[in-house]
């Protein structure tokens, strides 16, 4: 609780809050309700300008840019959720395998993962799609395996911190199971470096989404899909330059709020580590898209 | 230093070995008969099986693996399925698109980046230092495809000052038609990844600030600026070459998506195209081309660093 007060304090932090949290709101609204049907064709009402009742205007099949974009929010919410937990699965075993095991394995694992986090997200993503062709989840599991890797190399060392301390020593000492002294001292202790890791691998996850689907390696086109929007919208950016700048803003919005969270999550979590906040974050290599 | 050289060095054949290794298995756990789909639904079995042979299908794995490993070392990466060409020539060929295309974007994000990130740290206190960092927060969460329509809406289409795509036909026979055509695409990747370092270059500076050498050459009688700039850059810049290498991957990802946007004919958007036409010995020797140039990026980026920085020498 009181972490939450001190990322509400935060003005980074709050920012961050309100846009993931009006992010689901809409992908939640958008499942009972669009000003119109995000497919719907409408032949009259082509290249509409924004005005009552396209608020954001139509494209070129008269398809109201606002209902695609509320659709779209779910398919953002989808990649970001489904790398997230690709990435921490991968990432706290990894980790967990990097510290607990028998030294040989130790150190295997901490040199694979510092071959591996060299890999560029998009060049990962273009080796699975490749062979399984573009969806999705070639997105989800690309940026979930180059983010897990990034998640086991921040944590393992506090893992490994952690493991020597003094309480849980004692915590050991005193019967608890490893079972007990992994859920009451080694997660709570390791969970701020991973949460905020975890965030900003969420923000990586949306650009993908728009980067992969612009170049067709992602979502469908016939998903509701802010990428899949700005690559339509793309083709006529010469007549109608204007209304390919709304899934821009949207993907800019979601990716700023969750990149703040993550910087005042870390804040919040650690006072002292605050300004070096994005110099952890830039080891993110091809940040795509 | 050379002990650290040699156990680098051989963390660097170490991962181009694993790197290429996964890039080749990846592309064998196909769903499917690559023979048949190179020989069309319309090819009898026999043909099929002509193909397996020629395109050496027909020999264990690692025997594959081997051969392709082999080749390399000859500079044959492989033969495109489609087309018949050598993938180190085409290769080759496009580098003189995306070459020049990295260079002008690392250019443009180091002169966005280092004066504005020094900038936007010294003024931390007032309004002008507070608005670039937070230009640069919300710069560095544009989508880079998306950052390029809007430069092309401004300059080629508002504007009419440079072409919206595309790339001249005679290529770098006519340099100023070629320069103009990267001259977008450039500041595109420029000012996205330029906005990313002006964030570490401002956290690294205020870290300098706070350091006691700063402090006590201020105390000695140097304005704070001036003993930053004599004493703290210094270590800046130490901590920047790191951020580099990381930034020239960035770059090299930033052009597959740039190239596709712009029309580009470089190893962006070859890649893009094989991707989805799923010519695979040719998606193998470019992504093995493109890991293994970020992998000796990051080589010589820490040899760099380490030969430079007293510190990290006495550290080992």
């Amino acid at each position: 609780m009181s972490t939450l007060k001190r990322l509400w304090s935060l003005s980074t932090g709050r920012f961050g809050i309100l846009i993931v949290v009006l992010l689901v709101v809409v992908a939640l609204v958008s499942l009972v309700w669009t000003p119109f049907d995000p497919g719907a064709v409408d032949a009259r009402a082509r290249w509409a300008d924004p005005s009552w009742p396209h608020v954001l205007g139509t494209d070129n099949n008269g398809r109201d840019i606002a209902s695609l974009l509320m659709a779209g929010t779910r398919t953002t919410i989808a990649v970001a959720v489904g790398a997230g937990v690709v990435a921490t699965v991968l990432g706290l075993a990894l980790a967990a395998l990097g510290s607990l095991a028998t030294r040989w394995v130790r150190e295997s694992v901490a040199v694979l993962v510092d071959i591996l986090i060299a890999f560029p997200v998009l060049l990962i993503a273009m080796m699975i799609s490749a062979v399984w062709g573009g969806s999705l989840a070639v997105v989800i599991w690309a940026v979930g395996i180059g983010f897990g890797v990034n998640i086991a190399r921040v944590t393992r060392p506090e893992l490994r911190r952690v493991l020597q301390s003094d309480f849980v020593l004692a915590g050991r000492a005193s019967g608890l199971t490893s079972w007990q002294n992994l859920t009451r001292h080694l997660l709570p202790n390791v969970a701020p470096v991973f949460i905020v890791q975890l965030s900003w691998g969420m923000a990586v996850a949306v650009l993908a989404e728009a980067g992969l689907s612009y170049l067709g390696f992602g979502a469908p086109v016939t998903q509701p899909s802010w990428g899949v929007l700005l690559s339509d919208l793309q083709r006529y950016i010469a007549v109608h330059p204007l209304t390919v700048i709304w899934p821009g803003l949207a993907i800019t919005f979601t990716v700023l709020g969750l990149n703040l969270l993550g910087d005042a999550l870390r804040e919040a979590a650690d006072p002292t580590l605050a300004e070096r906040a994005p110099s952890a974050r830039i080891h993110v290599p091809g940040v795509v898209a | 230093m050379i002990r650290y050289a040699l156990t680098r060095l051989g963390l660097l054949v170490l991962g181009l070995a694993v790197a290429s290794a996964l890039i080749f298995l990846a592309l064998r756990v196909l769903p499917g008969d690559v023979a048949q789909l190179v020989g069309g639904t319309q090819a009898t079995p026999e043909q099929v099986e002509a193909l397996r042979e020629s395109l050496g299908l027909n020999v264990p794995l690692w025997q594959q693996y081997l051969g392709w490993i082999g080749g390399l070392f000859r500079g044959d990466l492989g033969t495109s399925l489609l087309t018949g060409t050598s993938v180190a020539t085409e290769l080759v060929d496009k580098a003189q698109v995306t070459v020049p295309l990295a260079a002008m974007s690392l250019t443009v994000a180091l002169v966005v980046g280092i004066p504005l990130g020094i900038l936007s740290a010294l003024g931390r206190h007032r309004a002008g230092g507070t608005a670039l960092s937070v230009a640069a927060q919300a710069l560095a969460a544009v989508p880079v495809v998306w950052a390029g329509m809007m430069l092309v809406v401004v300059f080629a289409v508002w504007l009419g000052w440079l072409p919206p795509q595309g790339f001249p036909r005679a290529g770098w026979n006519d340099p100023g038609a070629a320069v103009r055509a990267l001259i977008l695409p450039a500041l595109t990747i420029g000012v996205v990844e330029g906005a990313m370092l002006l964030r570490f270059v401002r956290s690294a500076t205020l870290q300098a600030i706070g350091q006691d050498y700063v402090r006590t050459a201020a105390a000695k009688g140097l304005t704070r600026t001036r003993a930053l700039l004599r004493h703290g850059l210094p270590n800046v810049g130490l901590s920047i070459i790191t951020v580099l290498g990381v930034q020239i991957a960035g770059i090299i990802v930033g052009a597959v998506v740039i190239e596709q946007l712009f029309t580009l004919p470089g190893v962006g958007r070859m890649l893009v195209a094989d991707v989805a036409a799923r010519d695979l010995p040719k998606v193998q020797g470019e992504l093995l081309a493109l890991t293994g140039f970020v992998l000796v990026v990051g080589f010589v980026v820490d040899l760099v660093h380490r030969l430079i920085d007293p510190r990290q020498r006495e550290a080992a």
